[in-house]
Protein backbone atom coordinates (compact mmCIF):
# COMPACT_ATOMS: atom_id res chain seq x y z
CA UNK A 1 0.00 0.00 0.00
CA UNK A 2 1.07 3.57 -0.70
CA UNK A 3 2.65 5.40 2.22
CA UNK A 4 0.78 7.94 4.31
CA UNK A 5 0.98 9.49 7.75
CA UNK A 6 -1.52 8.20 10.28
CA UNK A 7 -2.96 10.56 12.85
CA UNK A 8 -5.08 9.55 15.80
CA UNK A 9 -6.25 12.77 17.46
CA UNK A 10 -7.96 12.46 20.84
CA UNK A 11 -10.44 15.25 20.26
CA UNK A 12 -12.78 16.40 17.55
CA UNK A 13 -11.10 19.81 17.53
CA UNK A 14 -7.80 18.07 16.90
CA UNK A 15 -9.29 16.06 14.04
CA UNK A 16 -10.82 19.17 12.46
CA UNK A 17 -7.49 21.01 12.76
CA UNK A 18 -5.65 18.15 11.04
CA UNK A 19 -8.17 18.12 8.21
CA UNK A 20 -7.90 21.89 7.82
CA UNK A 21 -4.11 21.83 7.91
CA UNK A 22 -3.75 19.10 5.29
CA UNK A 23 -6.68 19.98 3.05
CA UNK A 24 -7.30 17.65 0.13
CA UNK A 25 -4.25 15.58 1.07
CA UNK A 26 -6.03 14.30 4.17
CA UNK A 27 -8.80 11.73 4.46
CA UNK A 28 -10.89 10.94 7.48
CA UNK A 29 -10.64 7.30 8.56
CA UNK A 30 -13.61 5.67 10.29
CA UNK A 31 -13.85 1.86 9.97
CA UNK A 32 -11.73 1.86 6.83
CA UNK A 33 -13.58 -0.94 5.05
CA UNK A 34 -14.05 1.31 2.01
CA UNK A 35 -11.14 3.72 2.37
CA UNK A 36 -8.36 1.16 2.87
CA UNK A 37 -9.56 -0.70 -0.23
CA UNK A 38 -9.59 2.55 -2.20
CA UNK A 39 -6.04 3.33 -1.04
CA UNK A 40 -4.89 -0.17 -1.98
CA UNK A 41 -6.43 0.30 -5.42
CA UNK A 42 -4.93 3.81 -5.58
CA UNK A 43 -8.38 5.18 -6.30
CA UNK A 44 -7.59 7.53 -3.41
CA UNK A 45 -4.08 8.68 -2.61
CA UNK A 46 -4.14 10.61 0.67
CA UNK A 47 -0.88 11.66 2.32
CA UNK A 48 -2.59 11.85 5.70
CA UNK A 49 -5.18 9.65 7.37
CA UNK A 50 -7.01 11.16 10.31
CA UNK A 51 -8.53 8.38 12.39
CA UNK A 52 -11.55 9.07 14.59
CA UNK A 53 -10.85 5.99 16.72
CA UNK A 54 -9.66 7.90 19.79
CA UNK A 55 -12.15 10.76 19.67
CA UNK A 56 -14.35 10.25 22.72
CA UNK A 57 -18.11 9.95 22.45
CA UNK A 58 -18.34 8.93 18.82
CA UNK A 59 -19.22 5.34 19.72
CA UNK A 60 -22.03 6.27 22.08
CA UNK A 61 -25.57 5.18 21.47
CA UNK A 62 -28.44 6.60 23.49
CA UNK A 63 -32.21 6.57 23.48
CA UNK A 64 -33.86 9.21 25.59
CA UNK A 65 -36.68 11.74 25.31
CA UNK A 66 -38.05 9.79 22.36
CA UNK A 67 -34.89 10.33 20.39
CA UNK A 68 -32.27 7.84 19.30
CA UNK A 69 -28.86 9.36 18.86
CA UNK A 70 -25.66 7.64 18.03
CA UNK A 71 -22.13 8.68 17.30
CA UNK A 72 -20.78 8.43 13.77
CA UNK A 73 -18.32 5.70 14.84
CA UNK A 74 -21.05 3.33 15.99
CA UNK A 75 -20.44 0.15 14.03
CA UNK A 76 -23.01 -1.77 12.04
CA UNK A 77 -22.50 -4.64 14.46
CA UNK A 78 -23.45 -2.46 17.43
CA UNK A 79 -26.67 -1.56 15.64
CA UNK A 80 -27.26 -5.20 14.69
CA UNK A 81 -26.95 -6.28 18.31
CA UNK A 82 -29.12 -3.52 19.76
CA UNK A 83 -32.43 -4.98 20.95
CA UNK A 84 -33.80 -1.47 21.34
CA UNK A 85 -33.18 -0.66 17.69
CA UNK A 86 -34.63 -4.01 16.61
CA UNK A 87 -37.77 -3.28 18.57
CA UNK A 88 -38.28 0.39 17.84
CA UNK A 89 -36.50 0.97 14.53
CA UNK A 90 -36.60 -2.47 12.95
CA UNK A 91 -35.86 -1.19 9.45
CA UNK A 92 -32.44 -0.08 10.67
CA UNK A 93 -31.73 -3.59 11.98
CA UNK A 94 -32.84 -4.97 8.59
CA UNK A 95 -30.33 -2.69 6.89
CA UNK A 96 -27.33 -3.84 8.90
CA UNK A 97 -28.25 -7.54 9.23
CA UNK A 98 -26.99 -8.45 5.78
CA UNK A 99 -24.42 -5.75 5.21
CA UNK A 100 -21.03 -7.23 4.26
CA UNK A 101 -19.93 -9.91 6.71
CA UNK A 102 -19.51 -10.11 10.47
CA UNK A 103 -15.89 -9.01 9.98
CA UNK A 104 -16.98 -5.95 8.01
CA UNK A 105 -19.86 -5.08 10.35
CA UNK A 106 -17.50 -5.26 13.34
CA UNK A 107 -15.50 -2.31 12.04
CA UNK A 108 -17.58 -0.49 9.42
CA UNK A 109 -19.40 2.49 10.88
CA UNK A 110 -22.75 4.11 10.16
CA UNK A 111 -21.00 7.47 9.79
CA UNK A 112 -18.68 6.00 7.19
CA UNK A 113 -21.58 4.37 5.37
CA UNK A 114 -23.44 7.68 5.13
CA UNK A 115 -20.43 9.90 4.37
CA UNK A 116 -19.06 7.62 1.65
CA UNK A 117 -22.44 8.34 0.03
CA UNK A 118 -22.25 5.25 -2.15
CA UNK A 119 -25.56 4.95 -4.02
CA UNK A 120 -25.71 1.42 -2.61
CA UNK A 121 -25.30 2.42 1.05
CA UNK A 122 -27.58 0.13 3.03
CA UNK A 123 -28.25 2.53 5.88
CA UNK A 124 -29.22 5.44 3.61
CA UNK A 125 -32.85 4.51 2.87
CA UNK A 126 -33.75 3.65 6.49
CA UNK A 127 -32.09 6.80 7.79
CA UNK A 128 -33.99 8.85 5.16
CA UNK A 129 -37.29 7.24 6.15
CA UNK A 130 -36.46 7.86 9.81
CA UNK A 131 -36.02 11.59 9.09
CA UNK A 132 -32.64 11.72 10.76
CA UNK A 133 -30.76 14.88 11.52
CA UNK A 134 -26.99 14.81 11.11
CA UNK A 135 -24.91 16.82 13.54
CA UNK A 136 -21.66 17.95 11.93
CA UNK A 137 -18.77 19.95 13.32
CA UNK A 138 -16.18 21.89 11.41
CA UNK A 139 -13.93 24.94 11.53
CA UNK A 140 -17.02 27.18 11.55
CA UNK A 141 -18.64 25.34 14.44
CA UNK A 142 -21.59 22.97 14.64
CA UNK A 143 -24.55 22.66 12.33
CA UNK A 144 -27.43 20.26 11.85
CA UNK A 145 -28.22 18.88 8.42
CA UNK A 146 -31.56 17.17 7.73
CA UNK A 147 -30.85 13.87 6.00
CA UNK A 148 -32.85 14.89 2.92
CA UNK A 149 -30.28 17.66 2.30
CA UNK A 150 -27.23 15.48 2.93
CA UNK A 151 -26.73 13.41 -0.22
CA UNK A 152 -25.65 15.53 -3.18
CA UNK A 153 -24.65 12.85 -5.67
CA UNK A 154 -22.81 9.54 -5.82
CA UNK A 155 -19.92 9.97 -3.37
CA UNK A 156 -20.92 13.56 -2.65
CA UNK A 157 -22.42 14.97 0.52
CA UNK A 158 -23.29 18.35 2.01
CA UNK A 159 -20.17 18.18 4.21
CA UNK A 160 -17.86 21.17 3.77
CA UNK A 161 -14.07 20.68 3.79
CA UNK A 162 -12.83 19.74 7.28
CA UNK A 163 -16.37 19.11 8.50
CA UNK A 164 -16.93 15.89 10.40
CA UNK A 165 -20.18 14.00 10.94
CA UNK A 166 -20.40 13.47 14.70
CA UNK A 167 -23.85 12.30 15.52
CA UNK A 168 -26.98 10.93 13.89
CA UNK A 169 -30.17 11.85 15.63
CA UNK A 170 -33.41 10.01 14.94
CA UNK A 171 -36.82 10.94 16.37
CA UNK A 172 -38.93 8.08 17.75
CA UNK A 173 -41.58 6.75 15.41
CA UNK A 174 -45.22 7.50 16.15
CA UNK A 175 -46.99 5.02 18.43
CA UNK A 176 -48.04 1.87 16.57
CA UNK A 177 -45.66 2.39 13.64
CA UNK A 178 -44.34 -0.55 11.68
CA UNK A 179 -41.29 -0.61 9.45
CA UNK A 180 -39.22 -2.74 7.13
CA UNK A 181 -36.18 -2.40 4.88
CA UNK A 182 -35.70 -4.79 2.01
CA UNK A 183 -32.23 -5.15 0.60
CA UNK A 184 -32.74 -6.69 -2.80
CA UNK A 185 -29.51 -8.47 -3.67
CA UNK A 186 -28.37 -11.65 -5.36
CA UNK A 187 -26.67 -13.07 -2.28
CA UNK A 188 -27.47 -12.90 1.41
CA UNK A 189 -23.98 -11.74 2.40
CA UNK A 190 -21.01 -9.88 0.95
CA UNK A 191 -23.14 -8.24 -1.70
CA UNK A 192 -24.39 -4.78 -2.50
CA UNK A 193 -28.09 -4.20 -3.01
CA UNK A 194 -29.60 -3.89 -6.48
CA UNK A 195 -32.29 -1.87 -4.77
CA UNK A 196 -33.01 -0.75 -1.22
CA UNK A 197 -36.60 -0.16 -0.07
CA UNK A 198 -37.46 1.34 3.31
CA UNK A 199 -41.08 1.58 4.38
CA UNK A 200 -42.61 2.99 7.55
CA UNK A 201 -46.36 2.72 8.08
CA UNK A 202 -48.48 4.16 10.85
CA UNK A 203 -51.87 2.41 10.71
CA UNK A 204 -54.93 3.49 12.65
CA UNK A 205 -57.34 1.07 14.35
CA UNK A 206 -59.30 0.50 11.15
CA UNK A 207 -56.19 -0.40 9.15
CA UNK A 208 -56.23 2.89 7.36
CA UNK A 209 -52.79 4.34 6.71
CA UNK A 210 -52.37 7.42 8.87
CA UNK A 211 -48.80 8.10 7.78
CA UNK A 212 -46.43 6.45 5.34
CA UNK A 213 -42.79 6.98 4.52
CA UNK A 214 -41.12 5.31 1.58
CA UNK A 215 -37.40 5.79 0.92
CA UNK A 216 -35.47 4.23 -1.92
CA UNK A 217 -31.82 3.66 -2.76
CA UNK A 218 -30.47 2.79 -6.21
CA UNK A 219 -33.75 4.00 -7.67
CA UNK A 220 -31.92 7.19 -8.64
CA UNK A 221 -28.46 8.73 -8.29
CA UNK A 222 -29.09 9.55 -4.62
CA UNK A 223 -31.41 8.07 -1.99
CA UNK A 224 -34.79 9.78 -1.95
CA UNK A 225 -38.29 9.72 -0.48
CA UNK A 226 -41.07 8.69 -2.87
CA UNK A 227 -43.28 11.52 -1.70
CA UNK A 228 -46.01 11.08 -4.33
CA UNK A 229 -46.39 7.42 -3.43
CA UNK A 230 -46.45 8.39 0.25
CA UNK A 231 -49.19 10.96 -0.36
CA UNK A 232 -51.19 8.44 -2.40
CA UNK A 233 -51.36 5.81 0.36
CA UNK A 234 -51.98 8.24 3.20
CA UNK A 235 -55.58 8.13 4.42
CA UNK A 236 -56.34 5.03 2.35
CA UNK A 237 -56.99 1.48 3.55
CA UNK A 238 -53.89 -0.65 3.93
CA UNK A 239 -54.69 -3.03 1.11
CA UNK A 240 -52.38 -4.83 -1.27
CA UNK A 241 -54.06 -3.22 -4.25
CA UNK A 242 -53.40 0.31 -3.03
CA UNK A 243 -49.78 -0.45 -2.23
CA UNK A 244 -49.30 -2.01 -5.64
CA UNK A 245 -50.47 1.27 -7.11
CA UNK A 246 -48.08 3.07 -4.75
CA UNK A 247 -45.28 0.96 -6.23
CA UNK A 248 -46.19 2.17 -9.71
CA UNK A 249 -46.28 5.78 -8.54
CA UNK A 250 -42.86 5.33 -6.92
CA UNK A 251 -41.51 4.07 -10.25
CA UNK A 252 -42.68 7.31 -11.87
CA UNK A 253 -40.65 9.19 -9.24
CA UNK A 254 -37.58 7.04 -9.83
CA UNK A 255 -34.71 7.30 -12.22
CA UNK A 256 -32.69 4.11 -11.81
CA UNK A 257 -29.72 3.41 -14.04
CA UNK A 258 -28.49 0.41 -15.91
CA UNK A 259 -25.19 -0.72 -14.41
CA UNK A 260 -23.11 -3.86 -14.60
CA UNK A 261 -25.18 -5.19 -11.71
CA UNK A 262 -28.58 -4.96 -13.37
CA UNK A 263 -30.76 -2.92 -15.70
CA UNK A 264 -32.92 0.12 -15.07
CA UNK A 265 -35.95 -1.85 -16.30
CA UNK A 266 -35.39 -4.60 -13.78
CA UNK A 267 -34.99 -2.09 -10.99
CA UNK A 268 -38.30 -0.46 -11.95
CA UNK A 269 -40.10 -3.80 -11.90
CA UNK A 270 -38.64 -4.59 -8.51
CA UNK A 271 -39.67 -1.21 -7.09
CA UNK A 272 -43.25 -2.18 -8.01
CA UNK A 273 -42.89 -5.60 -6.47
CA UNK A 274 -40.97 -4.71 -3.33
CA UNK A 275 -42.84 -1.66 -2.04
CA UNK A 276 -46.00 -3.71 -1.31
CA UNK A 277 -43.82 -6.53 0.01
CA UNK A 278 -41.98 -4.24 2.42
CA UNK A 279 -45.31 -2.82 3.60
CA UNK A 280 -46.69 -6.33 4.11
CA UNK A 281 -43.67 -7.43 6.17
CA UNK A 282 -43.96 -4.24 8.24
CA UNK A 283 -47.62 -4.97 8.95
CA UNK A 284 -46.85 -8.58 9.88
CA UNK A 285 -44.41 -7.28 12.45
CA UNK A 286 -47.22 -5.60 14.32
CA UNK A 287 -49.48 -8.63 13.82
CA UNK A 288 -51.54 -7.00 11.15
CA UNK A 289 -52.43 -8.13 7.66
CA UNK A 290 -53.64 -6.39 4.52
CA UNK A 291 -57.18 -5.15 4.60
CA UNK A 292 -59.22 -7.36 2.29
CA UNK A 293 -60.71 -6.05 -0.96
CA UNK B 1 7.41 13.79 3.08
CA UNK B 2 9.33 13.19 6.24
CA UNK B 3 9.88 9.44 6.53
CA UNK B 4 10.34 9.69 10.29
CA UNK B 5 6.76 10.67 10.98
CA UNK B 6 5.40 7.74 9.03
CA UNK B 7 6.19 5.12 11.66
CA UNK B 8 4.79 4.70 15.13
CA UNK B 9 5.59 2.71 18.22
CA UNK B 10 2.62 0.62 19.25
CA UNK B 11 2.00 -1.77 22.12
CA UNK B 12 -0.67 -4.42 22.19
CA UNK B 13 -1.44 -7.88 23.47
CA UNK B 14 -0.71 -10.58 20.91
CA UNK B 15 -1.83 -14.11 21.68
CA UNK B 16 -1.62 -13.45 25.42
CA UNK B 17 1.71 -11.66 25.38
CA UNK B 18 2.31 -7.90 25.65
CA UNK B 19 4.35 -6.76 22.68
CA UNK B 20 5.70 -3.46 21.32
CA UNK B 21 6.92 -2.68 17.84
CA UNK B 22 7.80 0.23 15.59
CA UNK B 23 5.58 -0.07 12.58
CA UNK B 24 5.08 2.01 9.46
CA UNK B 25 1.74 3.79 9.26
CA UNK B 26 0.67 2.19 5.98
CA UNK B 27 1.28 -1.42 7.05
CA UNK B 28 -1.83 -3.53 7.53
CA UNK B 29 -2.35 -5.70 10.58
CA UNK B 30 -2.05 -8.75 8.31
CA UNK B 31 1.32 -7.62 6.97
CA UNK B 32 2.59 -6.91 10.45
CA UNK B 33 1.47 -10.28 11.80
CA UNK B 34 3.11 -12.16 8.96
CA UNK B 35 6.21 -10.07 8.23
CA UNK B 36 7.13 -8.76 11.69
CA UNK B 37 5.82 -11.47 14.01
CA UNK B 38 6.19 -14.41 11.61
CA UNK B 39 2.68 -15.57 12.33
CA UNK B 40 1.69 -17.10 9.03
CA UNK B 41 -1.74 -18.44 9.99
CA UNK B 42 -3.71 -15.45 8.75
CA UNK B 43 -3.46 -15.34 4.97
CA UNK B 44 -4.03 -12.84 2.24
CA UNK B 45 -6.63 -14.25 -0.12
CA UNK B 46 -8.24 -11.26 -1.80
CA UNK B 47 -6.75 -8.37 0.17
CA UNK B 48 -10.11 -6.56 0.00
CA UNK B 49 -12.14 -7.95 2.88
CA UNK B 50 -14.14 -10.32 0.72
CA UNK B 51 -12.74 -13.77 1.48
CA UNK B 52 -12.04 -13.82 5.22
CA UNK B 53 -8.79 -15.83 5.06
CA UNK B 54 -7.04 -13.01 6.96
CA UNK B 55 -9.56 -13.11 9.83
CA UNK B 56 -8.13 -12.57 13.32
CA UNK B 57 -9.80 -11.55 16.56
CA UNK B 58 -9.30 -8.01 17.86
CA UNK B 59 -10.91 -7.23 21.22
CA UNK B 60 -13.13 -10.32 20.90
CA UNK B 61 -14.31 -9.36 17.42
CA UNK B 62 -13.54 -11.17 14.19
CA UNK B 63 -12.09 -8.68 11.73
CA UNK B 64 -10.39 -8.70 8.34
CA UNK B 65 -6.74 -8.01 9.15
CA UNK B 66 -6.08 -7.03 5.52
CA UNK B 67 -8.29 -3.95 5.97
CA UNK B 68 -7.08 -2.89 9.41
CA UNK B 69 -4.03 -0.71 9.85
CA UNK B 70 -1.46 -2.19 12.20
CA UNK B 71 -1.18 1.13 14.05
CA UNK B 72 -4.85 0.96 14.96
CA UNK B 73 -4.39 -2.10 17.21
CA UNK B 74 -2.36 0.00 19.62
CA UNK B 75 -3.61 -0.81 23.12
CA UNK B 76 -5.84 -3.65 21.95
CA UNK B 77 -5.87 -7.43 22.16
CA UNK B 78 -5.15 -9.49 19.06
CA UNK B 79 -5.60 -13.24 18.81
CA UNK B 80 -4.50 -15.22 15.77
CA UNK B 81 -4.97 -18.92 15.08
CA UNK B 82 -1.52 -19.47 16.61
CA UNK B 83 -2.90 -18.23 19.92
CA UNK B 84 -5.56 -20.92 20.26
CA UNK B 85 -3.56 -24.01 21.17
CA UNK B 86 -2.71 -24.66 24.82
CA UNK B 87 0.77 -24.33 26.39
CA UNK B 88 1.77 -27.88 25.43
CA UNK B 89 0.43 -27.52 21.93
CA UNK B 90 -2.90 -29.18 22.66
CA UNK B 91 -5.45 -28.08 20.13
CA UNK B 92 -8.37 -25.86 20.95
CA UNK B 93 -11.62 -27.90 20.86
CA UNK B 94 -12.61 -25.98 17.74
CA UNK B 95 -9.36 -26.90 15.98
CA UNK B 96 -9.80 -30.52 17.08
CA UNK B 97 -13.36 -30.50 15.71
CA UNK B 98 -12.08 -29.27 12.33
CA UNK B 99 -9.60 -32.15 12.29
CA UNK B 100 -12.10 -34.77 13.42
CA UNK B 101 -14.84 -33.68 11.05
CA UNK B 102 -12.59 -33.41 8.01
CA UNK B 103 -13.33 -29.70 7.73
CA UNK B 104 -9.94 -28.97 6.21
CA UNK B 105 -9.20 -29.52 2.54
CA UNK B 106 -6.46 -27.36 1.03
CA UNK B 107 -6.32 -25.49 4.34
CA UNK B 108 -5.88 -21.98 3.02
CA UNK B 109 -9.18 -20.70 4.43
CA UNK B 110 -8.93 -22.74 7.64
CA UNK B 111 -7.23 -20.25 10.02
CA UNK B 112 -9.73 -17.57 9.01
CA UNK B 113 -12.63 -20.00 9.32
CA UNK B 114 -11.48 -21.04 12.78
CA UNK B 115 -11.06 -17.46 14.00
CA UNK B 116 -14.52 -16.47 12.72
CA UNK B 117 -15.98 -19.56 14.36
CA UNK B 118 -14.12 -18.83 17.59
CA UNK B 119 -15.62 -15.33 17.76
CA UNK B 120 -19.03 -16.71 16.88
CA UNK B 121 -18.96 -19.35 19.64
CA UNK B 122 -17.72 -16.84 22.17
CA UNK B 123 -20.76 -14.74 21.45
CA UNK B 124 -23.26 -17.55 21.02
CA UNK B 125 -22.28 -20.79 22.69
CA UNK B 126 -24.86 -22.93 20.94
CA UNK B 127 -25.68 -21.51 17.51
CA UNK B 128 -28.09 -23.17 15.11
CA UNK B 129 -27.05 -24.06 11.57
CA UNK B 130 -28.50 -20.87 10.11
CA UNK B 131 -26.70 -18.78 12.74
CA UNK B 132 -23.45 -20.58 11.97
CA UNK B 133 -23.86 -19.99 8.24
CA UNK B 134 -24.68 -16.32 8.79
CA UNK B 135 -21.77 -15.88 11.19
CA UNK B 136 -19.40 -17.51 8.70
CA UNK B 137 -20.69 -15.67 5.62
CA UNK B 138 -17.52 -13.59 5.39
CA UNK B 139 -15.30 -16.64 4.95
CA UNK B 140 -14.97 -18.30 1.58
CA UNK B 141 -13.70 -21.85 1.01
CA UNK B 142 -12.55 -22.41 -2.54
CA UNK B 143 -12.67 -26.16 -1.96
CA UNK B 144 -16.36 -25.56 -1.12
CA UNK B 145 -16.10 -27.68 2.00
CA UNK B 146 -18.78 -25.74 3.78
CA UNK B 147 -20.89 -28.64 5.11
CA UNK B 148 -18.00 -30.14 7.04
CA UNK B 149 -17.01 -26.71 8.35
CA UNK B 150 -20.53 -26.06 9.63
CA UNK B 151 -20.59 -29.55 11.19
CA UNK B 152 -17.25 -28.97 12.90
CA UNK B 153 -18.44 -25.70 14.41
CA UNK B 154 -21.66 -27.37 15.58
CA UNK B 155 -19.54 -30.15 17.09
CA UNK B 156 -17.40 -27.69 19.02
CA UNK B 157 -20.40 -25.73 20.27
CA UNK B 158 -21.87 -26.19 23.71
CA UNK B 159 -24.69 -28.38 22.48
CA UNK B 160 -22.31 -30.55 20.46
CA UNK B 161 -23.60 -32.60 17.58
CA UNK B 162 -24.80 -36.09 16.90
CA UNK B 163 -21.51 -37.38 15.51
CA UNK B 164 -20.75 -39.08 18.80
CA UNK B 165 -17.38 -37.41 19.22
CA UNK B 166 -18.73 -34.34 20.98
CA UNK B 167 -16.76 -32.02 23.19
Amino acid sequence: MRRFTYHEPDSLTGAIALLEENGAKAKLLAGGTDLIIEIKQEAKTPDHLVSLRSVPGLQDMEYSNRELSFGAMVTHRMIEKSELIREKFSLLSDAVDNLGSVQVRNVATIGGNLCSAAPSADTAAPVMALQATLVVKGPAGERRIPIEDFFKGPGKTALEPAEILCCISIPALPEGAASCYIKHARRKAMDLPLLGIAVIIVPDDNIVCREARIALTLAGPIPFRATKAEAFVTGKPLSRQIWEQAGEIAVSESNPRTSFRTTAEYRKKMICALIPRAAEVALQRINRAWMKG
Amino acid sequence: MDERVMAMKISFNLNGEDVSINIDDHITLLEMLRDSFELYGAKEGCGYGECGSCTVIVDDMAINSCLMLAVSVNGRTVVTVEGLAGPRGELDPLQQAFVDRGAVQCGFCTPGMIMSAKALLKEKSNPGEEEIRKGMAGNLCRCTGYSKIVEAIKCASEGGCSCGKGF
